[in-house]
């Protein structure tokens, strides 16, 4: 008795946690005269309530193709999130895990005033340094380009606590062993570092890819020209009075995030929980 | 050697983060015109504000409001998952996938939820009970406590499920040998175990909170109902308006209280 009650109230938070998902899935495929009837309460405030169909009576893909053939902002937007994402997790490689290495590894004077820069870094929202760094890109003609986005983002100090954290469980004795064999510092990083931590690595990356493929504050503040928003800031103009639309888009623009999701999990989960165990 | 490692992002975070917040916190007794020192009249300006202090206000609210009820319902699943064998790893990916929703996806579907003509007025009048105009009423505020529970239970669930797991098997093995049922255990063996990966989970929520911005804004735009208008709201304005002075002041205050929360993270991290 007491089981089944268990399992249901842990599915319900489960169904409520992705009816988003099933809500976006179920109306992609409807045709707008479905669509119009269950939500037109809402929209052209002609009485009763909106209700939603989980199944579509007639499934079309006429929205999708909507999107995918009839929307070039689409797929600007999407390029735009692509190369956001792409280039902010590629710098994020190259300064960030070496950094994380020579915290983890080395100890020297200052290590730990440099450690607590990073946490503190990690911990502020994006509005307590908003200004610093509009005035750093405004100096630097950065603004309004989508590099204003991309290099600060390149520079997060999140992704370099994770890999810390798992660079710091490598046990010393292999690291000391490489060394009496012979191995130089770098090459130590390159042969034994980055393949021992390499789940932390990904930790990082996957979670800085779900940041940065729904960031929203700093292309807003950053970037006035629309042809460089990124997906995320763009998706509420997709619609043109049209919800079937706007449905398929905000489905396709979850879509790679679900993929990553979906395929880092376990590394995802890691990366969360690095932060609740001590070091 | 280990600058060698250290330099590039380092110098990334210089350029881009601490010097120009530095700049910042001189700004910040600047004037806003020429360069005068300016004292504290931009700390009291800002503060002294209707917008500000009204957010700042809401924004207390919001969080002594939603951590105390994320952390108790996400500790609650984290328990309930523990005994769960076979659908543990379905029922975590479901309590995840939020993490995985970009805010603009959602959107569509909280107006068609909350809206005055929507879905849960459809269910409230369906049980006779009173609708409201949820997003642009005092309800407003119970709509994004709602939102930032759904994208963050999972990783609270996470979190806790970690501090759980630190608890050796062999303690609950040891009290059920002496009678102790699921809550005495719970009561007398978790609970005391897991103090210390609660103020962790406290702070990293607390942080996780401002991101509930996403939602608020792209639900209500600029100026949504009062009850909602939170400090981010009033950074984006002043953003706006340039108003740089009140700006600077700003951020300094809000870096102050939270780089004392971040001392306490530390801390419970040390011991």
């Amino acid at each position: 008795m007491g089981k089944i009650i268990k399992n249901i109230i842990l599915t319900l938070f489960a169904l409520l946690e992705i009816s988003p998902l099933i809500f976006l899935l179920s109306g992609s495929f409807m045709d707008n005269q479905e669509i119009t009837g269950y939500i037109s309460p809402v929209f052209n405030k002609d009485g009763g309530y909106a209700t939603w169909g989980l199944v579509p009576s007639f499934p079309t893909l006429s929205n999708m193709a909507g999107v995918l053939l009839d929307s070039p902002e689409f797929f600007q937007m999407f390029w735009n999130t692509a190369r956001i994402t792409g280039l902010i997790l590629a710098g994020q490689i190259v300064s960030g895990m070496p950094a994380a290495w020579g915290l983890a590894r080395y100890q020297f004077k200052g290590r730990k005033v440099i450690y607590m820069v990073y946490i503190v870094m990690m911990m502020m929202p994006f509005q307590v340094t908003m200004l610093s760094q509009y005035l750093v890109l405004d100096n630097l003609g950065l603004l309004d380009t989508a590099a204003a986005v991309i290099i600060p983002g390149m520079f997060s100090t999140f992704p370099v606590f994770i890999m810390y954290r798992f660079f710091c469980g490598i046990p010393e004795s292999i690291i000391e062993a490489a060394r009496i064999d012979g191995a130089g510092e770098i090459q130590i990083f390159a042969r034994l570092g980055i393949p021992l931590g390499s789940s932390g690595i990904i930790s990082a990356l996957v979670l800085s890819f779900l940041e940065c493929f729904s960031m929203i504050e700093q292309p807003m503040a950053f970037l006035k020209t629309k042809s460089l928003w990124p997906l995320s800031l763009f998706l509420p103009d997709i619609n043109g009075g049209n919800a079937g639309i706007s449905l398929c888009a905000s489905l396709l623009a979850l879509m790679p995030a679900i993929f990553v999701f979906l395929a880092g999990q376990d590394y995802l989960e890691q990366g969360i929980a690095s932060a609740a165990v001590k070091e | 050697m280990a600058w060698i490692f250290i330099l590039p992002g380092l110098a990334g975070i210089l350029v881009f983060y601490i010097i120009p917040f530095a700049d910042v916190v001189r700004r910040s007794f600047m004037k806003a015109m020429g360069n005068g020192f300016a004292g504290l009249s931009n700390y009291r300006q800002a503060a002294g504000s209707t917008a500000f202090q009204m957010a700042a206000g809401n924004t207390a609210r919001f969080v002594f409001t939603c951590i105390p009820l994320l952390l108790l319902l996400s500790l609650g699943i984290a328990v309930l998952l523990q005994g769960e064998g076979r659908y543990k790893h379905l029922l975590k990916s479901a309590y995840l996938v939020p993490l995985a929703i970009p805010a603009a996806s959602v959107v569509l579907l909280w107006n068609i939820v909350f809206d005055s003509s929507g879905m849960l007025n459809g269910i409230m009048s369906f049980l006779h009970l009173k609708t409201r105009d949820w997003m642009n009423t005092g309800p407003a505020f119970g709509v994004l406590v709602f939102s930032y529970i759904w994208k963050n239970l999972g990783y609270d669930v996470v979190l806790w499920t970690a501090g759980l797991g630190g608890i050796p098997g062999s303690i609950y093995e040891a009290a059920k040998v002496d009678g102790a049922g699921a809550f005495k255990s719970f009561i007398y063996i978790t609970i005391p175990n897991i103090r210390q990966v609660a103020v962790t989970i406290i702070i990293l929520s607390f942080l996780n909170s401002f991101k509930v911005f996403r939602e608020a804004y792209l639900v209500a735009g600029n100026y949504p109902q009062e009850q909602i208008y939170l400090l981010q709201h009033v950074f984006n304005n002043w953003f706006a308006e340039l108003s740089v002075d009140k700006m600077a002041a700003g951020s300094v205050m809000l870096c102050a209280v939270l780089v004392v929360f971040v001392i306490f993270l530390q801390r419970s991290w040390e011991t």
